[in-house]
């Protein structure tokens, strides 16, 4: 018998290369760009519409842009209307991050916005989350206040009525908020309370504020509330915003608590019920550090949209971030640069809530990753 | 171990009245609400002293007074002669028109973003992306200033306007579009797209009935769109095709003809669209997610083709996490509407903020936009949780 060498017969598969088509940047753009006739046609589409605005935007923003001239006259010549004036930003800059803060003494809203970015910042790391922020924030508010007021310290006094700009957005929401926060935990228990009137008189709040729009809540602050107060007492426009937006923030933040406080299993309560805590007990030792623990994320989310909303101030005459960009436009020297100066100021807002809604999606992820199967 | 005594106390009838749950909640509840009313009593008492010192008149008696004051646009007829309650009317009316074509326009918008950011084409996925984190991260008041500065600021004056479309200008004026001449057929045509949709809505329920007997289907989409649109194109065509476009033309240094849109109302309308698009986006994504990938799987071992498969088995169930959400997003849009007072279209807030600084009832004024936009809210949300019944899962 003749010894019949199998790999003289079968010859080896030829060393292949993967296919063109299926691989490399070929393969990615047949996979994701052109799979199938629809695509094909939406793609065109959309490298058509890029096409047709990517283009004017970048020559309007960077290549016909202007970034430096005396006044707007100049500014616009320079560019032959066609670019953006960005000298305008310029020129206007701290006056649109400080607005009517006394020029001399702006490293002071300086200093106050770096403190509060430090807070929010060192708030997103969740080493620090327990005893330490308790006692970080109110350090870092007091320092603000004493900052922004002065009167101390050697410091001049500066009146609210000039606080303006990125740190009065800041204080704004930052304070809403954390005034906001015990209110509504209450309103979320108030809520869920087994007495009636309690019950009644929390839904009747909570429904209401979240009926009607913020301008509504904002025009009684500085409208009514002068009337709500004894003859002789008066309350200063910013304090009057500050109450509108923590009342209002309040209402909504109290939804999103209940929403934690309903997910607790009852089991948790009956057993607190067995280890003999009373109420208040049970509520701070047991459910709220549940409660709380899982709804983070829609408190940051609440956190961007009352970010967002300080900008409704300017109806009451405030003089927030888009207020003092606002009244950088009507300098005779500079006329007609609202596209630039809203642009400048909408990236600033973006940067923000950019980052906490990213924030936000990291802690959903990592928060429920023992929930998640 | 040193023993211990148990005493058993034998439980009298009741505890003693403070530990009493029963009798502590009653005394909790009066106190709450004694301090409620003897807050709201100091906060009332303090308002009435107030305004009989700063002599404002109370009361609704204002409505009836002529309110003397121009509206910019208004859908129905008012002139400065007619009384307050009037000027407030125009303002609701044009509140509910802002917000209800913005409502079908964002949902559309959404839908469209939504479904794009799950597209399987990466280009449009990213595109769609890129929408929605730049607008939802931006408030709102800076889109409106924005927008409004472009049509009013930045837009040529009619002599230079843009033409976005053939017959539709940009300028400063506002924008302009062509609008047919009214025919006396176009009533027929609205008639006849209505007996479309009833005869469609018939069809309907036969062809369910005979599906169900005899297991034939029938396409009740095509047949009804057919009718809904036939009908009327039979009308137009029997009755000789009458159209004539009101086409905007340059007529001295403003445009005649067609219908203009406002720069304030085309700012706003904008504004509120694009804005709340982004979070219709989110929700419409969401819930398609939502449908777990089985579902999917399952349609097509039964052999349903793509376009079934999304009708009858993935969008019933999307709609079910859709709907809530959406309705809130309906909520927000219709009370951010109000944030036309900052570009000055006339709408309700606006109207009643006019009317505060001219008669300084700053109380009445408030309660009526706060009645007016809670009775929106209830109405919304009543017509959405009947629709959000329609859907939801019927559970045994």
């Amino acid at each position: 018998m003749a010894d019949i060498d199998i790999a003289e017969e079968i010859p080896l598969p030829a060393q292949q290369r993967p296919p063109i088509v299926s691989s490399g940047v070929i393969g990615w753009l047949r996979a994701n760009l052109f799979n199938s006739v629809f695509n094909t046609l939406l793609t065109i589409l959309a490298v058509y519409l890029l096409a047709m605005t990517v283009p004017p935007l970048l020559r309007w923003a960077l290549i016909d842009a202007v970034w430096s001239a005396p006044n707007g006259q100049a500014c616009r010549a320079a560019s032959g209307g066609a670019g953006a004036c960005w000298a305008f930003i310029g020129d206007k800059m701290r006056f649109i991050f400080f607005g009517r803060y006394p020029y001399q003494e702006q490293w002071r809203p300086l200093a106050s916005v770096i403190i509060v970015i430090g807070l929010i910042l060192a708030s997103c790391d969740r080493r620090m989350w327990g005893r330490r922020l308790i006692l970080l924030w109110p350090a870092g508010l007091v320092l603000v206040a004493i900052l922004m007021w002065g009167g101390i310290f050697g410091l001049p006094y500066v009146a609210t009525e000039f606080w303006s700009g990125l740190p009065l957005t800041l204080i704004l929401a930052v304070i809403g908020m954390a005034f906001a926060f015990p209110f509504a935990i209450l309103l979320a228990l108030g809520r869920r309370s087994r007495l009636p009137a309690v019950r009644v008189v929390s839904v009747a709040y909570i429904e209401l504020v979240r009926g009607v729009p913020l301008i509504t809540v904002l025009f009684m602050a500085s409208v009514m509330l002068p009337l709500f107060l004894p003859a002789g007492v008066t309350i200063d426009k910013l304090l009057r915003a500050q109450t509108a937006f923590i009342l209002f923030a309040a209402a909504y933040l109290a939804e999103v608590i209940r929403g934690g406080l309903q997910a607790i299993p009852k089991g948790q309560i009956e057993a607190a019920d067995a280890l003999g805590l009373g109420y208040w007990r049970r509520t701070r030792l047991i459910v709220m550090p549940q409660a709380l623990a899982m709804v983070i994320p829609p408190l940051v989310n609440n956190f961007i949209g009352a970010f967002k909303n300080t900008s409704l101030v300017l109806i009451i005459g405030l003089f927030d971030l888009l207020n003092t960009a606002n009244t950088s436009l009507t300098d005779a020297n500079w006329q007609g640069f609202a596209t630039e100066a809203y642009v400048f100021i909408a990236a600033i807002y973006f940067c923000f809530c950019f980052f906490m809604s990213r924030y936000s999606q990291m802690l959903e992820r990592t928060l429920n990753r023992g929930r998640r199967r | 171990m040193a023993s211990e005594t148990v005493t058993i106390t034998t439980r009298s009838s009741r505890p003693a009245p403070w530990r009493d749950p029963k009798i502590r909640a009653i005394v909790v509840q009066v106190v709450f609400v004694a301090v409620l009313v003897a807050l709201f009593a100091f906060l009332g008492n303090n308002t009435i002293v107030n305004l009989r010192r700063q002599n404002i008149a109370t009361g609704f008696g204002f409505l009836d007074r002529e309110a003397a004051f121009g509206i910019g646009e208004s859908l129905i007829p008012y002139s400065p002669a007619d009384t307050y309650a009037r000027a407030f009317l125009v303002g609701l009316v044009n509140t509910l028109y802002v917000s209800a074509i913005g409502i079908v326009l964002a949902t559309i918008l959404g839908t469209v973003m939504g479904l794009a950011r799950l597209s399987s084409n990466w280009l449009v996925a990213k595109l769609a992306q890129v929408y929605v984190e730049t607008f939802r991260n931006i408030p709102l008041a800076l889109q409106l200033l924005f927008w409004w500065a472009l049509l009013r600021g930045a837009a040529p004056p009619p002599r230079e306007a843009w033409q976005l479309l053939p017959g539709i200008f940009i300028s400063n004026r506002g924008i302009t579009f062509p609008v047919p001449f009214a025919e006396a057929a176009y009533p027929w045509m609205a008639l006849a797209l209505v007996a479309g949709l009833v005869i469609a809505f018939v069809v309907r329920r036969w062809a369910r009935a005979r599906q169900e007997r005899t297991g034939q289907q029938f396409p009740t989409g095509w047949a009804g769109l057919g009718l809904a649109l036939g009908l009327p194109a039979l009308v137009f065509l029997a009755s000789g095709a009458p159209l004539r476009l009101d086409v905007p033309a340059l007529h001295g240094f403003n445009f005649a003809g067609g219908t203009v849109v406002s720069p304030e109302f085309g700012a706003l309308l904008i504004g509120l669209v694009v804005y709340t698009g982004t979070f219709i986006a989110e929700i419409v994504r969401a819930g398609i997610l939502a449908v777990s990938w089985g579902q999917s799987e399952a349609a097509m071992a039964l052999g349903l083709r793509s376009g079934q498969r999304m009708r009858l088995v993935v969008l019933p169930q999307a709609l079910r996490v859709i709907v809530p959400p959406m309705t809130s997003e309906y909520l927000s849009l219709t009370k951010n509407s109000s944030l036309a007072v900052i570009i000055g279209y006339p709408d309700l807030v606006s109207i009643a903020n006019t009317t505060m600084n001219q008669t300084g009832q700053a109380v009445e004024g408030i309660a009526m936009i706060m009645a007016v936009y809670l009775a929106i809210s209830l109405l919304i949300s009543l017509a959405m949780n009947l629709y959000n019944r329609a859907v939801a899962l019927v559970e045994r």
